[in-house]
This record gives C-alpha cells, structure tokens and sequence, in this order.
C-alpha cells in the first residue's frame, strides 16, 4: 500500500506541513502509518519472521512466550510466523482486488456515462450482480473454477464491480452537462479525447477514496471465504485460513485465533480510516456532511 | 401512487429475472460441463449422460434457462448432489434458525443504531458522538468472526454466562432460543448497526440545522420531541434505505456467524454445501437470499410513503 499511498500524501504533506496534517487530518496519517508498518514486516518477511510451515509436534499450541511471540498452533507451528505471512496474503490480495476493481469500474462507467444503450444493459446487469448477496456469488464463483489466488481475486472482485460502476457513471453523467465538456463536444473533439481529457480527471479524486474501501472490503473477504473454506488453499497461511484451522482450540489456546484476528481487524481499520482521512482531503465538501 | 408503485414492481422483477440469468449462467460459463459439476466428482460417464438428458442439458441454452426459471418460479431448486434430498425442503428444514437470528439481529442493530445516532448527532461533537462514531469505525472493521470468537471466549468460556455454541427452536423455550441468540445477533450485527448509526447521524445532523426545527425549538418543544418527532421523521427515508441496503450485509455476515456459532441455518447449510461441491444448493440459495434482498428493498421503497408523505404523490 505504501507505494499507492505515499504519492497520495506527498502533495498534501508538502502543501500543508506535517504539523498541520496532522491536527486536520489524523486519521490519514495514523492509517497511513499503520499500513506502512503492515507493509514493511509483510515485505521483509522472510528476513525476520521465521518459517511458517515448519511443524513441531512436540510444541503444540504453546501460550506466547520469548521464543513464540505469539504462540504456537496444533501442529506446533509459530502464530507470528504465520500471522506475517498471512499479511503477505491479505495485502496483495486487498491491492489487486482494489486496482482490478477501479479499472475495470472506470472503463464500464465511462462507457455507460457516455453511451446511452450501453447504460441500459449494462445497469440492469449491475443492478442484478448488486442483488446477490456478495458473499454468496463469491462461494459459487470459487467452488465452480476451482483454484488458486487469482480465481479468488476474480471472485471478489466480480460483486464489488457495481458500486465502482455506479460511481464513475454519476461522476460522467454529472460532468457532462459541464460548459467545458458541451464545448469541447461542440468543438468537434472525439468521444476518446472528451473522455480521457474533460472527464477522466474528475473521477480520480473520488475513485482514489473509493479504492481504499474497496480495499478493506476485498481484505474482509477474502478473510471470510478463507475461513468457510472457499478461499485460498488452506496449506498457503491466509488469516482466514489460520483461523479456520484453529476453531476447536478457541478454549484451549486462544492465541491461535485472536493474533491473525486482530492483525486483520488492524489492517482493515488502518485501511478504513486512511480512506476516510483521504475523503476529508480530496473533498472537504463531502466531509462537511457527514 | 398507483403508478409509482407498478414502477417501482416492474423494476424489481427486472432485477429478479437478471439474477435468474446470472444464477443460470454461472454453472453453464463455469469450466466442465453442467452436467459433470451436477453430477459430482465420482460420477461415471453414463451418469453424465442421463443427467444431461434429465435436465434437458442437451436442448439450446435459452430453452434450458425458460426450463430452468419456470421450475424455480414453482419452489424447485433441484436435488442436492450430496443428500439427494430436494433443495427446498432442506432449505425449509433451516429456514427457522436463519430467521430467527436475522429478526433478533435487526431488532436489536436497528433500534440501537437509531437512537444512538440520534443522540450523537444531538451532541454533536461530543462524548458520546465521538465514542459512537469510533465504535461504528470499529464495526465496519472487526469481520464477524473475530467479533463472534471474542463473544464466545467472554462470555461462554471464560463467564459461563451463555451458551457457547448451536441453536434452540422457540417452541423450547423463550430464554433458550434467546440465550443462543444472543451472541451471534451481536456478532452479526456489528456492522449494520455501525452503517445505521452513521447514516442515522448524518441525516438527523442535516434535518437539525432546517427552519422547522428552529421554529418547533422557538414554540417550546422539549428537546426530546424536537428530536424524534420533528428531526426522526424527516431524515427516516434515508434511514429506512440504509436498514433495506444493509439486509445484503447481514445475509453474508449470516453465513459466517452461522459458522462460527454452530447455528443449522441456511449459511451453515451453503458452507457445508461448499465442502460437498453441492452446486444446487449453491444456487438455489443465492436466489433465495437474492429475492429475500430484493422484497426487503421493496417493502422499504414502498414504506417511505408511510415516513414521508411528500413521497405520496
């Protein structure tokens, strides 16, 4: 996320001072922060972390001590170990869903922005995939393909589409009766250079906040498919895969399901709030309201 | 009124048919032929070929899905891979479970989110407003899971004051159907009640700052009236939509706390169905909780009229 997020702050940072960022818009560095922090030790982990697979039956379900940080699980694997994998997993997955989904909302509402016939079958379609609880459609697209980490980022990103669809189709519909982009028509431009050059920018700001929510959202849910078992394979440490495994333990060593519980709780709220600090940001009008 | 009400059904029926065809569509683009995934993974070629010929899978695509959507319009989902059993009877059998929590669910989330938000736009600012809203933060971000392991391990485990897991039917008993409730209705509704109290916020803070307010303040109405009669009832469209649109967060958060809790509901039954690869099911409850999704958002569309009689025309 750092990568995405720093050249995001970085204008604000040197329009604004750090000093004064932060009294206006703590919640943006505070998640900010927190994501970069995630991001270093998920990058680095290999260097520090140990390995996640190694079994030793004969430390099963240790309490957290100097030598497990945070215990050990049934088959006596290391939890930290694990749960900094587990991050690996959650960020990429959170990141591509995000990207994935802002694109292709992007391409589809511009063209439904513009193009009238397009809009009405495309709507309906959007309406449609918007009914089925999103959950659900992600079970049936998973247990249909069968697979790995992209079917499952398929999956999530199929039901998290309409919404993005709808925000770029409001932007568009709202720009078009500008003065600019009736001029710019009128002057004979394309439909191609009116979209990339009159349109385009006015949907970057809102798509920048909306992608961070989309990110939290897509790292929730992977987390959930994970632990029903739809999810990623379970030999890969996921969050939701280390929680799952441990569900008859929760009496006996709550430490298995309560670390990568609140690692995933802390990045999704890290996300959250980073976006709500980037809404306050973008569009100050938006952050009045609520 | 009258048309009002035939838009707003034709448009749900619109809605309804384009899920059908996305259902339907799913099992026929997946990779392997529909009669393969039906037939499940250890069945014999000649097996595929009866299925095939059973279900009409030979016949044009848009024959099967007019075939397909007529037999679901009459309550048949198919039979499931794994039991044999029809799907709608053993969605049936679960159905009580997965109401039951969802009802308590809503009762709860629902009443607290809406006067919570309402005092913490009342205060705005204030204590309670900045606790609410860091609660709601938190509720958009704990998954339900961890909500629902934490609740146990608290109050099971460690205080033994509920039970820890499973489901009892009311004809046993008010407290023991409530008492198994009553973690997972907290678990499950975290979330909606974060999204309610948030949108109960914001449109009551808006409604505050009208001229009837102030008139309604300079007449003397106590600050309680002025609250729930003059500022709830005009900010409730938006209120109403939210409690509609968050139903689709809780039928996914019910899968989950159906998990977690050991609850025999319809979420237990897909999730089981998952293991099984037991695609009618699969399907036959994504339509279920689709319709269920799509009538609640009607019912709600069709209550504004109800809250605000400017709608009414």
């Amino acid at each position: 996320m750092s990568d995405a997020s720093l050249p995001a702050i970085a204008p604000a940072v040197r329009a604004y001072g750090l000093g004064r960022l932060w009294r206006r818009h703590p919640t943006l560095l505070i998640g900010g922060a927190v994501i970069a922090v995630m991001v270093l030790l998920a990058a680095a982990a290999p260097l520090f972390a140990g390995n996640p697979m190694a079994m030793d039956p004969m430390h099963r379900l240790l309490a957290p001590s100097a030598l497990h940080w945070f215990g050990t699980d049934t088959l006596g694997r290391d939890v930290f170990a694990r749960t900094v994998f587990g991050a690996r997993v959650s960020l990429f997955i959170g990141l591509s869903v995000a990207f994935g989904a802002i694109a292709g909302g992007l391409v589809i509402g511009l063209l439904c922005g513009f193009y009238p016939r397009v809009d009405a079958v495309v709507m309906r379609l959007m309406d449609g995939l918007m009914a089925i609880p999103s959950i659900l459609l992600a079970i049936a697209l998973v247990s249909l393909w069968q697979g790995g980490i992209p079917v499952v980022i398929f999956a999530i990103l199929i039901p998290e589409l309409p919404r993005d669809v709808r925000l770029v189709r409001s932007i568009v519909l709202g720009v078009r009766e500008r003065p600019y982009v009736e001029a710019a028509i009128a002057g004979g431009a394309r439909t191609g250079k009116v979209l990339r050059r009159h349109i385009l920018p006015s949907t970057i700001a809102p798509l920048t906040v909306q992608g961070t929510y989309v990110c939290a959202s897509a790292i929730l849910v992977e987390a959930g498919l994970s632990f029903l078992g739809a999810g990623i394979p379970p030999s890969i440490p996921t969050w939701g895969n280390m929680i799952a495994g441990s569900q008859l333990y929760l009496a006996l060593a709550p430490w298995t399901i309560f670390c990568p519980g609140i690692a995933l709780a802390v990045l999704v709220l890290a996300v959250n709030l980073f976006g709500d600090g980037l809404r306050d940001l973008l569009d100050p009008r938006l952050s009045r309201q609520q | 009124m009258g048309a009002y009400l035939a838009r707003r059904l034709l448009a749900t029926l619109v809605v309804m048919a384009v899920v059908g065809v996305i259902v339907f569509l799913l099992l026929h683009l997946a990779p392997g032929s529909p009669a393969a995934i039906i037939a499940g993974d250890n069945a014999t070629p000649a097996q595929i070929d009866m299925i095939n010929h059973e279900l009409g899978l030979d016949r044009p695509l848009p024959v099967q899905f007019v075939l397909w959507a007529w037999s679901v319009l009459r309550g048949h989902f198919g039979t499931s891979i794994f039991s044999g059993a029809p799907v709608m009877e053993l969605v049936l059998e679960r159905l009580p479970a997965t109401i039951s929590l969802s009802l308590v669910t809503i009762a709860f989330a629902a009443t607290t989110a809406v006067i919570a938000g309402v005092f913490a736009a009342w205060r705005a600012g204030g204590v309670l407003d900045r606790t609410l809203m860091a609660v709601a933060a938190l509720g958009f971000s704990v998954p339900v899971f961890v909500v629902g392991y934490l609740l146990i391990y608290l109050f099971a485990i460690t205080l033994h004051w509920l039970p820890v897991q499973g489901y009892q039917p009311l004809s046993r008993g008010l407290w023991p159907w409530l008492s198994h409730l009553l973690l997972p209705a907290l678990a499950l509704g975290l979330a909606y009640l974060a999204l309610i109290a948030r949108i109960t916020r914001a449109s009551v803070l808006e409604v505050l700052a009208e001229d009837y307010i102030r008139t309604a303040r300079a007449k003397g109405a106590s600050s309680l009236s002025q609250l729930f009669h003059h500022a709830l009832r005009n900010a409730g469209v938006p209120i109403a939509t939210v409690i509609g649109i968050g139903v689709a967060l809780l039928i996914s958060g019910v899968v989950l706390t159906e998990t977690v809790f050991n609850i025999p509901g319809i979420g237990r039954l897909t999730v089981d169905a998952i293991t099984n690869r037991d695609y009618p099911i699969i399907q036959g409850v994504m339509v279920i909780f689709s319709g269920a999704y799509v009538v609640i958002n009607l019912l709600v569309d069709l209550s504004y009229t109800l809250i605000d009689p400017r709608i009414r025309r």
